[in-house]
C-alpha cells in the first residue's frame, strides 16, 4: 500500500489539486447562481415554494442519473463534470439562502429605506451580511457533498480522485484494484476535512463580529 | 375631513410660531403640512389615513397620540415615503416632497424606530456613521460627527464607537439610534415608539436626554407615542388622532389636559387631569432639600457625623465632578471607612424632568427620595416624597376650591398669549431652565 502511494505520489497530488479546483470553482459558480436566485424568491414571494421543491428534489436525483443524461448534451470531459457538480452544489446554498435572507427583520430592511440607503445598497450592505452566516453553513455542506459528486464526474472522463475510484472497480480481483479504491476514497475525505477546516475559517473571517455566534 | 374645535385657526398661529422663532434664534428645523391627505392600503376599504390636514410649526415637537391601529405610523411614514399617499400631498418647508428623489428625500430626514434597530453586524460607529456616508462626506467629518453624537447622547466616543450593538444594553441602543437619526443633522426627525422598549427609568432618562438635545437643536420632530404621558411631557403640541388618523385634537400638552376638546380626549387623557399635570412640572420647581455631601475617598465615619449632627439619614457622596457617585445610610458610612463609589444605579433624575418621573424613581428608590443633578450631572439637592405629596395636595386642593389661580386647571386665553410670546423670546417654554419657570405657573408656594 504504502509502496503504491510513494510510486503514484505526483500523480495522486495533481489529481488531488483538480479535485479541489474543480469543487472551488463549481462552489464559487453556485453561491452566486444560488444568491442570485435566493433574491429573486425574496423579492417574488410566490417563488418560494417553488424553489424549495427544486432544493428538495434536485438532492433525490441521483448523480449517475444526471450525469447520464448531461452526456448525450454536452459530452465527455471538464464541462460535464462542471455542470454536474455545480447543480448539486447550488440546492444546500439556495436553501439556506431562501432562509437567511428571508430571516432578515423586515423592521431593519425598512429602517435602512426609512435613512436613504438604494435598493442595491440595502442588499448589499444590510440583507446580505446578515444572511452570511447562514449561507455559509450551507456552503460548508455544500462543499462536503460537491467532494463525492465530484469523484462520480470521472466517469465522464472528468478531472480528480474518481477516476481512481473507477479503476479500482473496474479492475476488481487485480492486484491493485484494492490501493487504488483506498487512495481515491480516503483522498477525497481528507480533502473535504481540509476545505471544510478552510471554509470554516472563511465563514469566521466574512462573518461580522456583531453576529458572530 | 378631520377638523377638531381648534384646528380652523391652527396652521396660522403655528405658522406665525415658527417664523418668530426662526428669526430669533437657530431654528434648524422645518415646516411639515400635511393637506388633505388620504392614503387607503391596496385590498381595503377603509382609509387608514382619511383627508388629513395639519401643519407641524418648524422647531417644534409634534407628538401623535391615538389608540392602537388610528394610522400614527401610517402617517409618520408618508412624511419618509416609506408609504405613498392615495390622494393629497405633504410638503417639507413648502416643497413637495414628491418633487425630489426619495432616497434623497430620506437622507435628509431622521429616522429612530423602536429599538433603535440598530445593524447588528454594524459597529456603533459605521450604525451613526451610515447616513453621513451615503451623503458622500469625507472621513475626517464622520469621524469627528460620530464622536460628537456619542457625546450628544451621554455616551463615551472612546468606550462605545467601536462596541456592536449586542455588546449595548437596550437604553444604550435607543441613544445610538437617536444619534444616528440626527447624524447628518436633518432639519425634521421622525421617531416611531422610540423609548417603547426600554424600562420606564431608563425611557425617562432617554425622555430627558431628548429634550436637553432639542433644546439646542430645535429639530422638527415628530414623535409616534402609546404614552400619553410622555407625549404631554415631550411634546410641544399633541396630537390626538382617532381611528382613520381623524384629528381628535390639535393642541399644547396644557390645553389639551385644561380642556379636552370632546369625550374621546378626556378618555384618552385620562380621568385625574391634576395629576397629570404633574407631568407639566419640573422638579426644579419644587423646593430641594440640601444633604450632607463627601467626596469619595473621604473618610465615612467623619461624614456620617457630619451628617447625624445635621439630622440627616444619609451622607451623598459626589465624585471629582460633584456628580452623584454613591448614596450611603449612616452605619454604612460607618462601617465602610473610606467612601467610594456605589456600583448600584443611583435614583438620580436631571432637574428638568418631570415630577412624575421623580415619583416613578423614588417608588423604585430605597430612600424616600431622589437625588437631582443639574448642568453635566452635578449634584443640586434632594426632592424629598414628602415635598412632592404636599404639592400635589396643594394641587389637588386648589383644583376643587377653585379659590386659587395659582395652578389654574384651566389657563384664560390671555396666559396662554402670554406664555406663546415668552416661548418665542426663547424663555419660559416648558422645556426652560430652571431660572425661569413658566410665568401661568406662579411663584412657588
Ligand atoms: N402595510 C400595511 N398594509 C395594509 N394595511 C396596513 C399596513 N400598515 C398598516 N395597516 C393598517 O392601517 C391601519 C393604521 O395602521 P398604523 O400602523 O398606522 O396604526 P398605528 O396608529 O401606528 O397603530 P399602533 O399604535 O398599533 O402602532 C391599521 O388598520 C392597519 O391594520
Ligand atoms: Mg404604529
Amino acid at each position: 500500500m504504502w509502496e503504491f502511494v510513494s510510486e503514484r505520489w505526483q500523480d495522486i497530488a495533481y489529481r488531488a489539486f483538480q479535485h479541489t479546483s474543480l469543487v472551488v470553482q463549481a462552489l464559487v459558480l453556485a453561491t452566486v447562481i444560488a444568491i442570485a436566485v435566493a433574491l429573486l424568491v425574496t423579492r417574488v414571494k410566490a417563488l418560494e415554494p417553488v424553489a424549495n421543491a427544486i432544493s428538495a428534489i434536485g438532492l433525490t436525483i441521483p448523480s449517475f442519473a444526471l450525469l447520464g443524461l448531461l452526456l448525450p448534451l454536452v459530452g465527455i470531459g471538464t464541462l460535464p463534470s462542471v455542470l454536474l457538480v455545480t447543480f448539486y452544489a447550488t440546492l444546500p446554498i439556495l436553501r439556506n439562502a431562501v432562509v437567511g435572507l428571508m430571516g432578515v427583520s423586515p423592521l431593519l430592511m425598512e429602517s435602512a429605506q426609512g435613512m436613504g440607503m438604494s435598493a442595491f445598497g440595502r442588499f448589499l450592505r444590510v440583507q446580505l451580511p446578515l444572511a452570511w452566516p447562514v449561507i455559509m453553513a450551507g456552503l460548508r455542506t455544500s462543499a462536503q457533498m460537491s467532494m463525492g459528486v465530484a469523484a462520480i464526474a470521472a466517469y465522464a472522463l472528468g478531472p480528480g480522485l474518481g477516476q481512481y475510484i473507477f479503476t479500482g472497480l473496474t479492475q476488481i480481483g487485480g492486484q491493485n484494484a484494492v490501493p487504488y479504491a483506498v487512495v481515491g476514497t480516503v483522498g477525497i475525505i481528507i480533502l473535504a476535512l481540509l476545505l471544510d477546516a478552510i471554509l470554516l475559517l472563511v465563514s469566521r473571517l466574512t462573518t461580522s463580529k456583531g453576529i458572530r455566534a | 375631513m378631520s377638523t377638531a374645535s381648534t384646528e380652523a385657526a391652527e396652521p396660522r398661529d403655528a405658522r406665525d410660531t415658527g417664523e418668530a422663532r426662526s428669526a430669533d434664534r437657530s431654528v434648524s428645523g422645518a415646516e411639515i403640512v400635511f393637506d388633505d391627505v388620504t392614503k387607503t392600503y391596496p385590498g381595503q376599504t377603509a382609509p387608514a389615513v382619511d383627508s388629513l390636514s395639519l401643519t407641524i410649526p418648524a422647531g417644534q415637537v409634534v407628538m401623535f397620540v391615538g389608540p392602537s391601529g388610528c394610522g400614527k405610523t401610517t402617517s409618520l411614514k408618508m412624511i419618509n415615503r416609506l408609504h405613498e399617499p392615495t390622494s393629497g400631498t405633504i410638503t417639507i418647508d413648502g416643497e413637495d416632497i414628491r418633487s425630489k428623489d426619495e432616497t434623497e428625500l430620506r437622507r435628509h430626514i431622521g429616522y429612530v424606530i423602536q429599538g433603535g434597530s440598530l445593524f447588528p453586524h454594524m459597529s456603533v460607529r459605521d450604525n451613526i456613521a451610515l447616513v453621513p456616508r451615503l451623503l458622500g462626506w469625507d472621513k475626517k467629518r464622520v469621524a469627528s460627527r460620530v464622536d460628537e453624537l456619542l457625546d450628544l447622547v451621554g455616551l463615551s466616543p472612546e468606550r462605545y464607537r467601536d462596541r456592536y450593538p449586542r455588546e449595548l444594553s437596550g437604553g444604550q441602543q435607543q441613544r445610538v439610534g437617536v444619534a444616528r437619526g440626527l447624524a447628518a443633522d436633518p432639519p425634521v426627525l421622525l421617531m416611531d415608539e422610540p423609548f417603547g422598549a426600554v424600562d420606564p427609568i431608563t425611557r425617562q432618562r432617554l425622555q430627558d436626554e431628548l429634550m436637553s438635545i432639542q433644546e439646542e437643536l430645535q429639530k422638527t420632530i415628530v414623535c409616534v407615542t402609546h404614552d400619553i404621558d410622555e407625549a404631554i411631557k415631550l411634546g410641544d403640541r399633541i396630537l390626538i388622532l382617532q381611528e382613520g388618523a381623524n384629528i381628535a385634537q390639535y393642541d399644547t400638552p396644557a390645553n389639551i389636559l385644561a380642556a379636552p376638546a370632546n369625550s374621546f380626549v378626556e378618555d384618552f387623557v385620562g380621568s385625574d387631569s391634576s395629576l397629570k399635570q404633574l407631568a407639566l412640572m419640573r422638579v426644579s420647581e419644587l423646593d430641594l432639600h440640601d444633604a450632607v455631601t463627601a467626596r469619595v475617598g473621604d473618610d465615612g465615619a467623619e461624614a456620617a457625623r457630619a451628617a447625624r449632627s445635621a439630622r440627616q439619614g444619609g451622607v451623598i457622596v459626589l465624585d471629582d465632578k460633584r456628580r452623584p457617585a454613591a448614596w450611603v445610610g449612616l452605619r454604612e458610612a460607618e462601617r465602610v471607612g473610606t467612601l467610594r463609589a456605589s456600583s448600584r444605579d443611583l435614583e438620580v433624575v436631571d432637574h428638568r424632568a418631570t415630577l412624575n418621573d421623580a415619583l416613578d424613581s423614588m417608588l423604585a428608590a430605597s430612600h424616600g427620595g431622589v437625588l437631582v443633578t443639574g448642568r453635566r450631572d452635578e449634584f443640586l439637592g434632594v426632592l424629598e416624597f414628602d415635598t412632592v405629596t404636599e404639592h400635589i395636595q396643594t394641587l389637588t386642593r386648589e383644583a376643587r376650591t377653585g379659590e386659587s389661580d395659582e395652578y389654574a386647571i384651566t389657563p384664560s386665553e390671555d396666559e396662554l398669549q402670554d406664555s406663546s410670546v415668552e416661548d418665542d423670546t426663547g424663555s419660559g417654554s416648558k422645556h426652560g431652565s430652571e431660572d425661569d419657570a413658566d410665568p401661568s405657573r406662579g411663584e412657588q408656594a
